[in-house]
């Protein structure tokens, strides 16, 4: 089973979705992200389409899943790049993807996260912020 | 037909020649005609004279196949059928010479018209999808969208709309905002003089599938008329921005890009 | 060449990906527009997930079919399933992410050019969808 790959982009987590992907390969990056979320600290996951052909109800499922998991772990996600013929199908499917936020390109939906956190009132660090180390997780 | 197959070729061949003046070269004629030839004999044996039987199946393929390629070519219906007619003429002469009853030849007679007749259907459909075509293309280079600034399209619609013509709008309309990295689209229909519920569930629909790529989709220039029939019609148009001028969709546009428009105010010198 | 059916079990969430696979390749061949073929694959998708998570496990036949001279691509899906109880809520039910159930038959029915639903309690469901070419 291929797992799909997640790249840092400073505080945001980017998947890019190259292929039809298995069963296997969405439960494993619904955990994944999952993990990587918490492990980095991310603030946003940008999930990039621009390579999907079909989006069904499955994929769409997943879509609103990850959107609801980051959410609970205090981050916030974005699908960019979504076809056109993509999208007229998945009106006509009725598809609403309702709680998933979307963006036309990678550069929109970084800048509609950080548009949104600035919106939640989470300053951004600049260069006068001092370093802060999180504390040493508790290991069991 | 069997007994003198080549003679019979021949004679097709060289009715269709002269009846078609040089439209077709004469190996492409004795290939068609050659091909058709084979299909229709055995199909005579299997099914007799009805050729919407089964056993036509190929015959009225290949007919319709030859049938869509002239109307492709330009020919004109009569020389189309004509290829198939002059397959009658070199029949006559056949039974002719056996002196074959009367029936015999009106049978035949009926048997060609029917193939000819089957070969005209395809052809004007063929032709019809031509004109299809053509008019698709014609849509293409009359549906412009044009980019009104950065991040903003437009679709200026003019005319009236139908269900395929505003579907090749849609899909162009979504395209150019992923080409262009527009966020923006308006689509104005000040130039529409009507619009009914397919059309106006097509527009809808653009509008939700450009929300869902990231996009948002503005609709414009709708007229009092317009805004009648859609209240009648009891169609929703629920969040979806609707402004009367493509003026005021463009600086609705504008605004939410981040854009504001000002007018300098001018301080008298002296 | 292409066989004249294609016949694929569908099992596993693997094999819907590979009805996917099928059904694309035929609606290329046919030359269906970007648009339908998206369509098309996304019926094919939604109904072979269908087969496997309400009928169990079935069987996929999809084909090249002629009308008028026109190419378009067939698509059966077959199950001995429970059967669908309440056709009509089926075939009205959106489906969103949100809710996660409904069979989404109205969804795809509006994909497609034909589409012909057969089920019976207790005795599997069939479902046939043709897109032709525009």
């Amino acid at each position: 089973m291929d797992r799909v790959p997640i790249l840092s982009l400073g505080d945001v987590l980017l998947v890019s979705i190259q292929v039809d992907l298995q069963d296997e390969s969405v439960v494993a990056l619904q955990e994944d992200l999952a993990e990587r979320i918490v492990d980095s600290g991310a603030t946003g996951v940008v999930i990039d389409i621009s390579a999907v052909e079909i989006v069904d109800s499955f994929i769409g499922r997943m879509f609103a899943t990850i959107a609801s998991l980051s959410k609970v772990l205090d981050a916030e996600t974005v699908v960019v790049g979504m076809r056109p013929a993509v999208a007229i199908t998945l009106v006509e499917l009725g598809l609403s993807l309702q709680g998933v936020r979307t963006a036309l390109d990678l550069e929109r939906g970084l800048a509609a996260l950080r548009q949104r956190r600035a919106e939640r009132g989470i300053p951004l660090a600049d260069e006068s912020d001092e370093a802060v180390e999180a504390p040493a997780a508790a290991r069991d | 037909m069997r007994s003198s197959e080549q003679e019979l070729l021949d004679r097709w061949v060289d009715v269709a020649a002269t009846a078609l003046q040089g439209r077709l070269t004469r190996s492409e004629l004795e290939r068609a005609c050659g091909d058709l030839l084979a299909a229709l004999t055995p199909a005579l044996d299997a099914a007799g004279l009805n050729i919407r039987s089964e056993a036509y199946a190929s015959a009225r393929a290949m007919l319709a196949e030859m049938s869509r390629d002239r109307a492709r070519r330009g020919f004109s219906p009569s020389e189309t059928a004509t290829e198939v007619f002059a397959l009658k003429e070199a029949l006559f002469a056949i039974a002719d010479a056996r002196g074959d009853s009367s029936e015999t030849i009106v049978a035949v007679s009926r048997w060609v018209d029917a193939l000819g007749l089957h070969t005209f259907e395809v052809f004007a459909r063929a032709r019809e999808q031509v004109i299809t075509e053509q008019a698709e293309q014609l849509l293409e280079l009359t549906t412009p969208v044009v980019k009104l600034w950065e991040g903003v399209v437009a679709v200026p619609l003019i005319g009236t709309l139908d269900s395929a013509r505003t579907q090749v709008v849609m899909e162009k309309l979504l395209q150019t905002l992923v080409d262009t990295g527009s966020e923006h689209a308006i689509i104005d229909i000040t130039g529409v003089p009507a619009v009914d519920t397919e059309v106006a569930q097509h527009l809808l629909k653009t509008v939700v599938a450009a929300r869902l790529m990231g996009a948002e989709c503005t609709i414009s220039g709708i007229r009092p008329q317009i805004a009648q029939t859609i209240v009648a019609l009891g169609i929703e148009f629920g969040d979806i921005p609707t402004k009367a001028t493509l003026a005021d969709a463009l600086l609705y546009a504008l605004r939410n890009s981040g854009v504001e428009v000002v007018r300098r105010r001018r301080t008298n010198a002296g | 060449m292409l066989e004249p059916v294609d016949e694929l079990p569908i099992n596993t969430g693997d094999d819907v990906v590979r009805v996917r696979q099928a059904v694309r390749a035929r609606a290329s061949a046919a030359r269906l527009s970007l648009v339908d073929q998206t369509k098309l694959i996304t019926a094919a998708s939604e109904l072979a997930r269908n087969t496997l998570v309400h009928g169990g496990s079935g069987v996929a036949r999809v084909e090249t079919v002629q009308r008028d001279g026109r190419p378009g691509v067939k698509a059966v899906f077959t199950d001995d399933g429970p059967g669908i109880v309440d056709v009509e809520k089926a075939l009205t039910d959106g489906y969103t992410t949100g809710s996660g159930l409904g069979l989404g038959l109205g969804g795809s029915r509006r994909l497609v050019d034909e589409f012909v639903l057969e089920t019976a309690v207790g005795l599997g469901t069939t479902v046939s969808v043709i897109k032709w070419m525009r």
